[in-house]
């Protein structure tokens, strides 16, 4: 376990000296007064708050407060909903990602999500992770060879993994099928990671190894996490939000959002009181 | 008391019907095996039929029968796949949408004779063709292509949603997420669907009196070259198929024999048609066993 | 695969067509087979009327007495065209057939969800589905083989065997597996609180069966019937084999008759094309596919009425 997270950080340690360069505390995400409905029934309420760069954001809040619907509208998963539409804006790099001129398919690429449930593609472990390079025109053995590599080494299962890369995906336990969902989304390049609950569904040891995962993760990407798990929210991310009924009742710094937090819903939703 | 005789009774009759069911069935099966099974021979299926003589074959009109099916599916499935697609992935709730469906509706409900008469008044008269096989493809592809599109689409709707998700969150096209992962996950109900739907234009018949016609002339097997008037392959010819011979052997049959000519393709045709049957189903769970194992 | 840091986030960011050619392409497809479909079922639709109304636009035949009329002599010297013997027959066989199959496909499906569901699954859902794949000229065949020498023997009413009664037996056979799927799919649809409440009442089976269970799936059962008798309806060559075919409107359930299907079927080929008899077999045509519109338009009523 040991080699493997020095041979990880190896791999870190590479990509993440171009962006040293970069503003720490630079912001990615701004969201002004956002509002998502279904149909007439208003998901999000007029929400604003700010995203920084190479931080890890958690999302906590009973069920249905609104924080999956935010978390899907970032990279406009919503827009499969037919009867889902949105007011305000989100502003990454000056563009307002909820314009309709908007090419949904790039964005993707840059904002990439991993779902609740792991949900692999019935293929081999190589062609999960193959299968959106292919798409982008990436060939060639030697180069998908080098990137699924290093997808794998990034999301920690390279080692349990490389001597079957040719067998279905669903022969891997739930944890290992995660992971493997997080590194074909590392594959692309993207520059936030939207996680919403990955380990929710998963057994405490594959949580835990989530958990360590995501933490390594920020060093390269910009992370907002959906979770219903205080333990965890409070373990690995910079930032928290509490969402209530569609609203932000409380946007702080972790710490001071588990210690102190200024809002009373927040301290008897964290202590839980209610949710 | 009163009641639970009533309930007694009732229960007695549906057991009856019931019954009835099965016991139909078994006469069908067993007229049409005993009957027909005695008749089929190698020299049966390899001799061309005659119209006078005793001892016809049905070798030219079994080779139809998979000839037009095999035209048929070749091009109903490309069309009734992406008619599913559009169905499924593109089509938006409303006007346009419910037309097509009604259109679909409406011709899965037309009489085959009808799409016959249809096929004969384009495919036969106004193309100058007169009866081919292509004339028949045709006609039994409009009859076909409503149930290939509700094959295709249901299929497609199967197919798990998050499955889609992720392809699409990978920053992947529609279409692309369509060709690479939706349509493979589909392909067992596909596939299973359409052998389905082979038996069913397999035995068809009064779409193909008017269309590809009651005749066949004389074939070479040997002849490989399509656009040969000879050619068994040739698109452009007339071609009595199983279905359309049992009809006509029993309605203007004047050979001696006409029974156990009729005997013989019914048997041939029965088993044809269960042979898909059955086939469907194999295929459909080994393809699903095969695609949703873990190695 | 390198990172486009390069471009600004609006070059890579806003839709262009250039970006995303493999999709333009695919709905382009897809839509040309939606296309295609449409123009299928216009086409159908407006040749056959067109054609159908030739005989009384060209050839002047009063539409009156041609739905209503029951004299049909093509070939005698004042050729009369009355389809009213072959419209009634079409009706006769259509109504009666659904009248043998309707109980006996909603009787079966009952059995199948309600009494036994064991022998249901294994014993009457194969022998439905093999009865399903049986093509109907091979009904037609075994109706001539078997009912029609049948009936002559039985029933001294019966010169020939060839009656309406013999079509009207084979086309309920024929028929059978598509009532009793769609009302076993209606049955096995209704949510087994509906069972358990009036079983909890004391009511007996046959009692939860005939006050609850049917009424609840009547719509759908109605549209299981409807479309059988729009197959049956539209049924040619099984029931033009053992029909008898003649043009005299039938006196009883044993004459022989003739249905607009077997008509078309029997003088396509021995009338000329263009001719007035050869027109009017394709009005009748035109009277088949306006009551297939008919059939689409009770179902979608019944539909509409579902309650489950």
């Amino acid at each position: 376990m040991g080699m493997l997270k020095e041979k990880v950080d190896k791999s870190k340690q590479k990509t993440s000296d171009k962006k040293e360069e970069k503003d720490q505390s630079e912001l990615i995400l701004r969201v002004n007064d956002l509002s998502i409905y279904y149909g007439s029934n208003q998901a999000v309420k007029n929400i604003s708050f700010d995203i920084e760069k190479n931080s890890i954001t958690a999302l906590i809040g009973p069920s249905g407060c609104g924080k999956s619907t935010f978390l899907r509208s970032v990279n406009r998963m919503n827009d499969l909903i037919p009867i889902s539409h949105n007011q305000g804006e989100i502003i990454y790099e000056d563009l307002n990602i909820l314009d309709k001129n908007i090419d949904v398919i790039a964005l993707r690429k840059e904002i990439g999500m991993v779902f609740q449930k792991p949900n692999p593609f019935p293929k081999s472990i190589y062609n999960n992770i193959t299968h959106a390079l292919r798409f982008y025109g990436i060939k060639g053995k030697k180069r998908l060879d080098a990137i699924v590599e290093e997808s794998l080494r990034k999301a920690a299962l390279w080692d349990e993994v490389k001597d079957r890369l040719d067998q279905s995906a669903f022969a891997l336990s739930g944890g290992q099928q995660q992971r493997l969902c997080i590194a074909r989304t590392l594959a692309m390049q993207p520059n936030i990671l939207l996680l919403d609950e990955p380990a929710s569904a998963l057994d405490p040891v594959s949580n835990a190894k989530i958990e360590e995962l995501i933490f390594e993760l920020k060093k390269d990407y910009t992370i907002v996490i959906v979770t219903h798990n205080m333990q965890q929210a409070s373990r690995v991310s910079d930032k928290t939000a509490f969402f209530l009924n569609g609203r932000i009742v409380e946007y702080d710094d972790t710490e001071t959002i588990f210690t102190n937090p200024s809002v009373k819903e927040t301290e008897d939703y964290i202590s839980g009181r209610f949710g | 008391m009163n009641s639970k005789v009533a309930d007694r009774i009732a229960t007695g009759v549906f057991i009856a019907i019931a019954t009835i069911i099965v016991l139909v069935l078994i006469g069908l099966f067993s007229f049409i095996l005993f009957r027909g099974v005695p008749q089929i021979s190698w020299d049966f299926i390899t001799t061309t039929s005659s119209t006078v003589r005793e001892g016809g074959g049905i070798r030219d009109q079994l080779f139809n029968s998979f000839y037009i099916l095999f035209i048929t599916m070749l091009i109903t499935v490309p069309l009734g796949v992406l008619g599913g697609v559009y169905m499924a992935e593109y089509a938006k709730p409303g006007k346009i949408t419910n037309f097509i469906r009604s259109c679909i509706e409406l011709l899965a409900s037309l009489p085959s004779i009808v799409v016959g008469m249809f096929g004969l008044l384009i495919f036969v008269n106004s193309t100058g063709w007169g009866y081919t096989i292509i004339g028949g493809a045709l006609a039994l592809t409009i009859f076909n292509i409503p149930v290939m599109v509700r094959v295709s689409e249901d299929a497609i709707r199967s197919v798990p949603n998050v499955q889609k998700e992720a392809s699409l969150a990978l920053g992947i096209n529609h279409w692309h997420t369509i060709k690479t992962v939706i349509l493979p996950s589909a392909f067992p109900g596909i596939l299973t669907g359409a052998i389905l739907a082979s038996g069913r234009v397999f035995g068809e018949a009064a779409a193909l009196l008017f269309t590809a016609g009651l005749s066949t002339p004389r074939l070479d097997y040997m002849n490989w070259n399509p656009f040969s008037t000879t050619s068994p392959l040739n698109i452009f010819r007339p071609a009595e198929t199983l279905s359309v011979h049992i009809w006509a052997v029993n309605t203007n049959g004047i050979m001696p024999d006409v029974e156990a000519i009729a005997d013989g393709s019914s048997a041939i045709l029965v088993l044809s048609v269960l042979f898909f049957n059955l086939t469907a189903r194999f295929v459909g769970s080994a393809v699903h066993r095969k695609i949703t194992a873990s190695k | 695969m390198e990172k486009q840091t390069t471009l600004s986030a609006k070059q890579r960011l806003i839709r262009s067509s250039s970006k995303n050619p493999g999709e333009t392409r695919g709905k382009i497809l897809v839509s040309l087979c939606a296309l295609i479909i449409i123009i299928a079922t216009l086409s159908i639709t407006l040749f056959l009327a067109i054609k159908g109304l030739q005989s009384f636009i060209v050839n002047g035949l009063n539409p009156l007495e041609f739905l209503f009329s029951s004299e049909w002599n093509p070939t005698s010297s004042d050729p009369q065209y009355g389809a009213l013997p072959f419209i009634l027959g079409s009706l006769a066989v259509t109504l009666l057939s659904a009248l043998i199959a309707g109980p006996l496909g909603i009787g079966c499906a009952i059995f199948m969800t309600e009494i036994s569901t064991s022998i249901g699954k294994k014993v009457l859902q194969p022998v439905i589905e093999l009865l399903v794949g049986i093509p109907s000229v091979v009904y037609g065949f075994i109706g001539l083989t078997v009912l029609v020498p049948f009936i002559r023997n039985t029933f001294s009413g019966s010169a020939t065997g060839f009656s309406l009664l013999t079509g009207t037996i084979v086309l309920s056979v024929m028929i059978l597996p598509t009532v009793t799927t769609i009302a076993t799919d209606a049955m096995s649809s209704l949510p087994n609180s509906l069972r358990e409440g009036s079983l909890a009442l004391g009511a007996t089976r046959w009692q939860t069966i005939k006050k609850v269970l049917i009424p609840a799936a009547l719509p759908s059962l109605m549209t299981a019937i409807v479309l059988g008798m729009a197959r049956a309806f539209g049924e040619a060559l099984a029931v033009q084999m053992v029909i008898g075919n003649v043009r005299d409107l039938p006196g009883s359930l044993l004459d022989p008759s003739a249905t607009l299907t077997t008509i078309i079927t029997l003088n396509m080929g021995y009338t000329t094309y263009g001719s007035v008899d050869n027109n009017t077999l394709w009005s009748m045509g035109l009277i088949l596919l306006i009551i297939s519109f008919i059939f689409i338009l009770i179902i979608r009523y019944l539909s509409a009425r579902r309650k489950i």
